[in-house]
């Protein structure tokens, strides 16, 4: 056995015998995303179902006055509920989603043949009530509408006179795609996994050695440090790529857990996915690998490691948080950014586009050199002097 | 044998060592004695070549420290001031762990690890893993591991440190038996009694310098003391950092 298969043969060994280690790379870091994954799923879909498809309950003021007004909402499934004294005030208090008001003048203005008005009071910033309304919005213009059409033809006019434009929309979303909007926080998952699956024993295998003065009586032997650092890097990433493996199987079986048929999207995480995946997060694991040591090499403890580190924890979060937020076009330059081209690359297989290989190719030559510029910092920081010494 | 000669090391404003010569030879014990931070521990370093020297040279069986530095480690068996196990491993796996580093052949290093085993006295403690070792229990564990490649030199830093009188008596022994064997033994120590029960020859270090490079008896006979302690406090010029 040379130097660097006894390191990291004794490192594997010495820490599956850790609890704490092997709950964080086999259990928590590759079902954390999983199950965090399935239950927001299910919390969102169910929010949406029970809006779109449920008899909604709308309090409607002046309903005596436009029968056939409530008839055509009642049809579209809302129920006229007794009318509110201050509309406004229910609205902001969330007492209700949205609020109908019909104008006294209804009644005289249409028979009148006039334009009446109707009134919807709703709050545009709360969410949630967002679904209601636009049912309710088009319940009414649609009756709307109707009646329009019918009073032109009473004159003898075709309905298209008043509407000389129409829209048509093509919606080119796929399914996969309109699952993709939802999923896109998935990538970070992935980020998470090799991170907590790596990160305790980035710490033990270097602050943890520090502080119980165990690295100066190996560094005493006749191996170079770095070959030392290779086996220690050679199981942190073997405990993160295990880490990954795990994740990217648990994410398999989420289809099965989360009614994406009720959604209209589908939602393919199988083998093909998982194995693009696992390629394209390959340079982060060595990248997140080298990190985790070389900070743990800065702190004199494991817990001041461990400190550290949960703020490097944050960093992996930017990338994927701001392409939430910030809707950016894909540039090819951002595939050899590591995180960035990662996180494009895994939305980009959730649409189901696929991940050409020019693009994946820039994935992995920018995150091998920034991975490789790591494990270098990192060798250069074994070297130093006060790094063995404990006290 | 290791030669040492004119080692400097600083670390900012302060001078641990500046200007530390001796030789220590094989067959025989030699005790670096001191004060606390005296430099003990910085020369020791330097021999292992876990620090440089700023300037000066260590040879050990002729090799230079500066030049091969894996060389050396491997001629060098050492029992540094930080002690620490694998506390996940047993004895017996992190005494296996430093003879695989050391390039040790499966079948020579069981037949070394058991010997030393036998020779530490430690057979009751080698299957278990370290968690919870006494002290002693850890020296023990720590000497076989550095001992385990069969090296010529030995370097003992404050090999007694921490230890009860039967765990110390254990420790005299074995570095006697070590000296018979042919090796070449340096330890530091700030404990005079044990250094006069044990040494051929005595290395005084103090403020970074040695001031006395002598055999216990003309130590003796140089100070005109009648007693080893009364020697070492002459020769340091005070007994502060010194137990007896």
């Amino acid at each position: 056995m040379n130097a660097f298969t006894t390191v990291y043969w004794k490192e594997v060994r010495e820490n599956l015998r850790d609890r704490r280690t092997l709950i964080n790379a086999l259990i928590t870091g590759p079902l954390l995303g999983p199950v965090m994954f399935i239950m927001l799923m299910n919390i969102m879909i169910n929010q949406q179902l029970s809006k779109s498809d449920r008899p909604l309950s709308v309090p409607v003021i002046g309903a005596d006055l436009a029968p056939n007004l409530v008839g055509a909402l009642r049809s579209a499934g809302i129920d006229a509920a007794p009318a509110l004294a201050d509309a406004e005030t229910a609205v902001r208090e969330q007492r209700a989603d949205v609020v109908v008001r019909i104008s006294p003048a209804y009644a005289k203005a249409w028979s009148e043949g006039q334009a009446v008005q109707v009134e919807l009071i709703y709050d545009s910033s709360r969410r949630d009530a967002s679904t209601p309304v636009a049912r309710v919005r088009n319940a009414v213009e649609s009756y709307g509408k109707r009646e329009g059409a019918m009073r032109l033809i009473a004159r003898g006019m075709s309905p298209t006179t008043a509407w000389p434009v129409q829209v048509a929309e093509r919606d080119q979303a796929t399914s996969q795609s309109r699952s993709a909007l939802m999923f896109s926080f998935l990538p970070y998952f992935f980020v998470l996994t090799v991170f907590l699956g790596g990160m305790y024993l980035a710490i033990d295998l270097t602050a943890g050695e520090r502080e119980r003065q165990s690295l100066e009586p190996l560094f005493v032997n006749p191996v170079s440090r770095w070959k030392i650092l290779a086996g220690k890097l050679g199981a942190i990433c073997s405990f993160s790529v295990v880490s990954l493996l795990l994740s990217v199987a648990a994410f398999a079986t989420a289809p099965w857990f989360i009614p994406t048929d009720k959604l209209g999207i589908a939602l393919d995480l199988g083998f093909r996915f998982g194995a693009q995946v696992v390629l394209l997060m390959l340079p982060l694991i060595l990248l997140l690998a080298a990190l985790q040591s070389l900070v743990s090499a800065f702190a004199k403890s494991y817990r001041e490691a461990q400190t550290y580190l949960s703020i490097l924890m944050i960093v992996p979060v930017l990338p994927s948080a701001l392409l939430s937020v910030i809707p950016v076009r894909a540039e090819p330059w951002m595939y050899a950014v590591p995180l960035l081209g990662q996180n494009l690359g895994i939305v980009q297989l959730l649409r189901g586009d696929g991940v050409p290989g020019w693009q994946m190719g820039l994935c992995l030559a920018g995150g091998f050199a920034a991975a490789i510029l790591a494990v270098w910092a990192t060798a250069w920081m074994y070297r130093s002097e006060r790094l063995a010494i404990s006290g | 044998m290791i030669e040492v000669r004119d080692l400097h090391k600083t670390f900012g404003d302060v001078r641990a060592v500046n200007g530390v010569s001796f030789t220590a030879r094989d067959g025989e014990i030699t005790g670096l004695l001191g004060p606390n931070g005296a430099g003990k521990t910085t020369t020791l370093r330097m021999l292992y070549t876990l620090m440089a020297p700023d300037s000066g040279q260590v040879l050990v069986d002729g090799v230079d420290a500066s030049v091969d530095p894996t060389a050396v480690r491997r001629q060098l068996g050492v029992l540094p001031d930080a002690r620490g196990l694998y506390k996940r491993l047993t004895a017996a796996e992190n005494i296996d762990y430093f003879g695989q580093l050391h390039g040790v052949p499966a079948g020579l290093l069981r037949e070394r690890r058991e010997a030393l085993i036998d020779a530490l006295d430690m057979r009751d403690i080698a299957g278990r893993r370290t968690e919870g070792f006494s002290q002693g229990q850890r020296v023990k564990t720590a000497i076989a591991r550095a001992m385990v490649h069969d090296p010529r030199n030995v370097l003992l830093d404050e090999p007694t440190n921490g230890l009860d009188v039967m765990a110390t008596r254990a420790m005299r022994h074995f570095m006697h038996r070590l000296k018979a064997e042919g090796r070449c033994v340096l330890f530091s120590s700030h404990i005079m009694q044990e250094v006069a029960a044990l040494c051929d020859r005595i290395v005084v270090i103090a403020h970074g310098r040695v001031v006395a490079d002598e055999t216990p008896d003309a130590l003796l006979a140089q100070t005109g003391e009648t007693t080893l302690e009364d020697a070492f406090v002459k020769i340091i010029g005070t007994d502060e950092g010194l137990a007896a």
